[in-house]
């Protein structure tokens, strides 16, 4: 049935200013800049706050999408803090990197009308405003402590949510990192350009606050196995170690200097930043041309930081079309104005050398759309004889990542997929094993922030019922 | 941070560090490795454990000055701090009774290939030890060695002490005159190629320890693959011990030459920054 339009509802949504495409392409800086205090309120008064609340079930973990958005709009900023942060650890990082399209503005109402409230815009604001404002926050009031020790295994989103829960409950929680720098992801994947790194340290920060012990440079499994963190000092232990491993193509060239795997592209930038070299020690090899393959976020930041490096043509090379790129719609656009050029349909055969084994090229095959597949894609098929050649000098893989087998293959008694992740209960994170529970990427395979974040959230109840049972 | 304990050099371009690291030094394993950051800004390098003490909460690293992290390593006094240390890492070596075994380590690879043969000889192996170095300046742990192996042989290149020549030559006389049931080889990548080489025609298992350019030391990354038997392995995570006789040589040694452009930068403007000083 038809809505009969409201004259009194408002369309236009604000947009976010951002940096200028042309500047921006050759910075490190955020490129969205955020609303001002006016344009939050003038999006936030565009919420009509439907009584069916299509937002909130949009959302992984539910936060009251209109009540905030209310609190906004009566300019009570710490009410919008409190409702947005009873449900959602991160919203600085959340605002940021959600893909909101697919979630809450996808079945905003006012999406019938291809004009969702920029929920993730608005959430962005309220969260920075609240960073921005820490004096004013009241002390986290942390109840008399249980005498219970929790290992939080990793420091990306599913972890850090958990260990504050925890610590929250008044649980003794130590949160081992394998990196030099927590923050999972947020640290090594996503660039600075999309989320600012102090921001992700903040929430590090916070957490620690809580009296969190992280201890960083400890790799579980090397260091002390879960099996030995049970025996020996914990009462439970929590797995959120992410899909870290990166996934090659297996075709022939790809051990070739120049080929790099998304993961080691982006960690040379973002962690050891490679970007600034020579003021940083770890170098990063960028070339003229580049060709990033794939077709995710992954590959749009890889892309990007390529630009951002001096590449001088930056290519995404996708072997399905731009429909099912699977990205967020805003990164996508961002890339495209940045001037990274897109090869949809397209898939590479082979990458050559020269004849000192680096990069000089990549022959690649001509896609087409065939029956749907198991995700309920069109799968992409080799139009016969279609093979073309590609003048790149680098080449970045970034076609998924997998569960990092360190933990699974030295801990008894879990149970693990073919694909290498933990299986986990979806309501309680709990694993098979006793006294283990797991969340986030390595349980669904890599997924998002949100619903990494959730999953922490979820164990952590789920823990402290059983340790308070 | 990372205490120093205890610093010297063996030779003027080789450090020898003990480092504060009690439950690394619990773990630690013969053939596994750690990754180090000296500094806020410095690379993560990997560094083989050249001994550790559980005990006593410490393990040994022996390093090569070779560029900018190794010479800022190298400045590091006892009482300074290592400002990240992770492991151990990768898999330790095999060490079962094998029979007789042919330990050789060349340069900095003498440190590695200890530990090795300590654990190889408490297995219950019959241990010959090759050490060898270009000049006698560069020679270390002579006695260590002597300690854990049942015979050592000492060749320079240059002659300037004991035998001279190159490792391979008292390899093959050993593989000639007798019954040797494996050999491992650590030392710089063309040392651990030819003596692969050496060993092919009498088909004694090699066991080399690749030393390719790592970045998180734990499989996440893919920077330090290689291939071995036609298959692409990661050395951090499914080494960096691999069958000699499999290994992709021609990889490893290109992938090792990727930033050589960007070391020299990083050491000369390291070095005229230290001239500054
Ligand atoms: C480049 C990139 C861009 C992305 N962009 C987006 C985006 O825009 N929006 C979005 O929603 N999602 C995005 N994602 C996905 C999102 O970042 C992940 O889904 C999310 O970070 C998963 O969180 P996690 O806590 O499960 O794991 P991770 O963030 O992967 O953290 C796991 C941590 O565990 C550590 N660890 C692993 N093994 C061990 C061990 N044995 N011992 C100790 N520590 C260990 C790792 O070092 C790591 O720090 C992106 C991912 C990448 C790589
Ligand atoms: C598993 C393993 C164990 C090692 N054990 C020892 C050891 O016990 N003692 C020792 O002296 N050396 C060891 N090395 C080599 C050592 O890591 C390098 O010499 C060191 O990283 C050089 O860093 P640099 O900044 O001083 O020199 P650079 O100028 O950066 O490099 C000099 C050369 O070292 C190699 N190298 C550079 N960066 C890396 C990196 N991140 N990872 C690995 N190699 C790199 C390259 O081949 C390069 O050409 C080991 C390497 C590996 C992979
Ligand atoms: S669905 Fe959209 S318009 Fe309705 S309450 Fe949620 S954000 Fe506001
Ligand atoms: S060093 Fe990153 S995977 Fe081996």
């Amino acid at each position: 049935m038809e809505e009969k339009p409201k004259s009194k509802i408002n369309l236009n949504r604000v947009e976010m200013p951002r940096q200028d495409p042309k500047v921006r392409a050759h910075n490190y800086k955020e490129v969205a800049l955020g609303y001002t205090d006016d344009m939050v309120k003038e999006e936030a008064s565009r919420c009509i706050q439907c009584p069916k609340r299509m937002c909130v079930s949009g959302c992984p973990v539910n936060v009251d999408i209109p009540e905030f958005i209310k609190a906004v709009r009566e300019g009570d900023m710490p009410e919008a803090v409190r409702i947005l942060k009873s449900k959602n650890a991160l919203p600085a990082i959340c605002g940021r990197v959600c893909p909101q399209e697919t979630q809450c503005e996808e079945v905003c109402t006012l999406s019938k009308k291809k004009a969702p409230i920029a929920i993730g815009r608005i959430e962005r604001y309220v969260a920075d405003w609240d960073l921005g404002n820490k004096e004013k926050r009241s002390p986290t009031q942390l109840p008399p402590p249980t005498g219970k020790k929790v290992a939080v295994i990793g420091s990306g989103p599913a972890g850090l949510v958990c260990a504050a829960d925890l610590a929250k409950m008044g649980h003794k929680v130590t949160m081992y990192e394998a990196l030099h720098t927590a923050g999972g992801v947020l640290m090594y994947g996503i660039p600075e350009f999309r989320l600012p790194k102090k921001v992700v340290q903040a929430e590090v920060d916070y957490v620690k606050s809580l009296g969190v012990d992280v201890q960083l440079d400890s790799v579980m499994g090397k260091l002390a196995t879960v099996d030995e963190l049970l025996a020996n000092e914990f009462n439970a232990v929590f797995l959120g170690t992410g899909a870290g491993l990166p996934m090659f193509l297996d075709i022939p060239g790809e051990n070739l200097n120049g080929v790099y795997s998304a993961n080691e592209f982006l960690t040379r930038v973002n962690l050891m930043k490679a970007y600034l070299f020579p003021d940083y020690d770890t170098p990063i090899k960028v070339g003229k041309k580049v060709a990033v393959i794939g077709g995710g976020n992954v590959a749009m930041d890889s892309a990007r930081c390529a630009l951002r490096l001096g590449a001088e043509e930056v290519y995404i090379v996708y072997r399905r079309s731009r429909t099912e790129l699977p990205a967020r719609h805003e990164e996508v656009e961002n890339a495209e104005e940045e001037g990274i050029i897109f090869k949809f349909l397209t898939n590479p055969k082979q990458i050559i050398g020269d004849d000192k084994s680096w990069v000089k090229s990549m022959e690649c095959y001509q896609m087409e759309l065939g029956e749907p597949d198991a995700s309920g894609r069109r799968r992409p098929v080799i139009k016969p004889g279609s093979e073309f050649m590609m003048d790149v000098d680098v080449v970045v893989v970034a076609l998924g990542t997998t569960p990092n087998p360190l933990i699974p293959s030295t801990t008894k008694g879990l149970d693990i997929t073919k694909h290498g992740t933990v299986v986990a209960d979806e309501q309680t994170g709990k694993t098979v094993k006793d006294r283990v529970w797991a969340g986030g990427d390595v349980v669904t395979g890599a997924a998002t922030v949100i619903s990494a974040m959730g999953a922490g959230k979820r164990a952590a109840a789920s823990i402290d019922a059983f340790l308070t049972k | 941070m990372f205490k120093i304990i205890a610093k010297e050099k063996l030779t003027p371009v080789i450090d020898c560090l003990r480092v504060e690291a009690p439950a690394l030094a619990k773990k630690a394993k013969a053939g596994q490795f750690v990754i180090i950051r000296v500094d806020e800004v410095g690379e993560r390098i990997p560094l083989t454990l050249a001994d550790w003490d559980a005990k006593e909460g410490t393990i040994t690293l022996v390093a090569m000055e070779v560029g900018t992290s190794t010479r800022k390593l190298g400045l590091l006094k006892a009482g300074d701090v290592l400002t990240n240390l992770v492991g151990p890492l990768g898999l330790p070596s095999d060490i079962e009774k094998f029979g007789t075994v042919v330990c050789v380590g060349g340069g900095v690879g003498i440190a590695p290939i200890h530990p090795i043969a300590r654990s190889l000889r408490q297995a219950g192996n019959k241990v010959i030890s090759i050490i060898g170095a270009r000049n006698k300046d560069l020679l270390f742990w002579e006695d260590k060695m002597k300690k854990v192996s049942d015979e050592l042989i000492v060749t320079t290149d240059d002659g300037s002490y004991a035998a001279k020549g190159l490792v391979t030559e008292p390899l093959k006389a050993k593989l000639e005159g007798g019954k040797i049931d494996r050999v491992i080889a650590i030392g710089p990548a063309v040392m651990m190629k030819f003596c692969s080489l050496t060993t092919k025609p009498f088909n004694v298992p090699t066991i080399v320890s690749l030393n390719s350019i790592m970045v998180d030391g734990t499989g996440m990354c893919g920077c330090c693959r290689i291939s071995v038997g036609g298959k692409t392995k990661f050395a951090c995570v499914d080494g960096p011990d691999f069958d000699g006789h499999q290994v992709d040589w021609n990889i490893a040694f290109d992938r090792q030459k990727v930033y050589l452009k960007e070391e020299k930068e990083s050491l000369d403007r390291w070095e005229s920054c230290q001239c500054s000083k």
